[in-house]
């Protein structure tokens, strides 16, 4: 992954052009997405700019689980977008799915169409979460998700063991080697 | 006329800026309050949540944070208040196996009988439960069946009087 984010820093050093695809979203995704774009949360200041046509960008947003019909047409818009590219999954429904993560017409998430770099969760994610996911992908913060694990107990539990020890000392009938 | 211009635009991702307490970020287990009943993941609209029961003793939760909708039920559901929706919301990764979750619930048993619950098996699910069905399970969607070694005949003589679907028209 550091080999690709130097690649990232050499190919997109001032201006990351993004083209916007919905596959399927219920818009909650693209409105957060063009709210980023606004003075407030203002992603220009990074060179960020969002384009009409995926031969001009450098970068895709996908929001939403990828329907059946739109699949060829972003697998398509895809194969449009001049190497290297950057693809980021925005929601909950492009990182794993959704709630339609096992329909019938849905393909069920980004990655089942193409090759997805960044994952944004979130229904919709938080402005500052997709910010944080763009400024993730340029290297300017690290990253802060990590697989949690929790545990009640610890094995082998001392308590069995003892018992263990105290049952075999206690054996009644023992089979004797011949 | 404008006699004092200010900035609006943020400086987020090089100071940090908290989300509202009532944002509703990635949920969290208290592994010292939860009792593995499973309420969390029955109600999971997006069925994120799933229990694993390794043996009698010993059951595993796992929460894939990749399709999770961030409705909260689960925090609303938990009779134990184990679950937190804390209100982190940077959790944008490049491998989705960054926002799971996994917790292991050592589950008491009865000393006599040496299983966890009365198994009062009240309803098809729970006597489905006992044949290997899995409500939530994902990747076995359908009950595993039990075959008999040999070709039973009088298991098969019983399904000549099923009905069969029809066609119509």
């Amino acid at each position: 992954m550091t080999m690709f984010k130097n690649l990232a820093k050499k190919a997109f050093p001032k201006a990351l052009w993004v083209y916007h695809c919905n596959t399927g979203a219920c818009n909650g995704c693209d409105i957060e997405i063009l709210n980023i774009l606004t003075p407030y949360y203002d992603v220009e200041r990074f060179g960020i700019k969002l384009v009409a046509s995926p031969r001009h960008a450098d970068a895709m947003l996908i929001s939403g689980a990828v329907t059946r019909p739109t699949l060829p047409l972003v697998k398509k818009a895809y194969d449009a977008i001049p190497d290297p590219k950057l693809v980021f999954g925005v929601g909950s429904c492009a990182t794993g799915g959704g709630c339609w993560f096992d329909t019938y017409n849905v393909t069920g998430g980004a990655h089942k169409a193409i090759k997805v770099d960044y994952y944004i969760p979130g229904c919709p994610p938080r402005p500052e979460a997709i910010l944080f996911g763009v400024a993730l992908a340029l290297g300017i913060v690290d990253k802060k998700a990590a697989p949690v694990e929790m545990k009640q107990m610890e094995f082998p539990i001392d308590m069995y063991e003892s018992n263990k020890q105290w049952e075999e000392r206690n054996v009644i009938y023992q089979l004797l080697d011949n | 006329m404008v006699l004092k211009p200010g900035v609006v635009t943020l400086k987020y991702p090089f100071e940090p800026m908290p989300a509202p307490a009532t944002f509703r970020g990635s949920p969290t287990w208290d592994h010292h309050k939860c009792v593995g009943c499973g309420a969390c993941s029955n109600h999971c609209s997006a069925r994120c949540i799933l229990v694993r029961d390794v043996c009698q003793e010993l059951r595993v939760m796992l929460y894939d944070g990749s399709r999770c909708t961030y409705c909260g039920r689960c925090a609303e559901i938990c009779p134990e208040d184990a679950i937190t929706i804390t209100t982190e919301f940077e959790l944008a990764t490049e491998d989705t196996n960054d926002v799971t979750e996994r917790m292991e619930l050592f589950m008491l048993t009865c000393q006599r009988c040496g299983r966890c619950y009365d198994m009062e098996n009240s309803n098809v699910i729970e006597r489905l439960d006992l044949r290997g069905y899995r409500y939530d399970s994902l990747e076995t969607r359908a009950l595993i069946r039990t075959t008999t070694d040999q070709l039973d005949q009088n298991m098969l003589k019983k399904t000549e009087n099923y009905q069969r679907p029809t066609k119509k028209g």
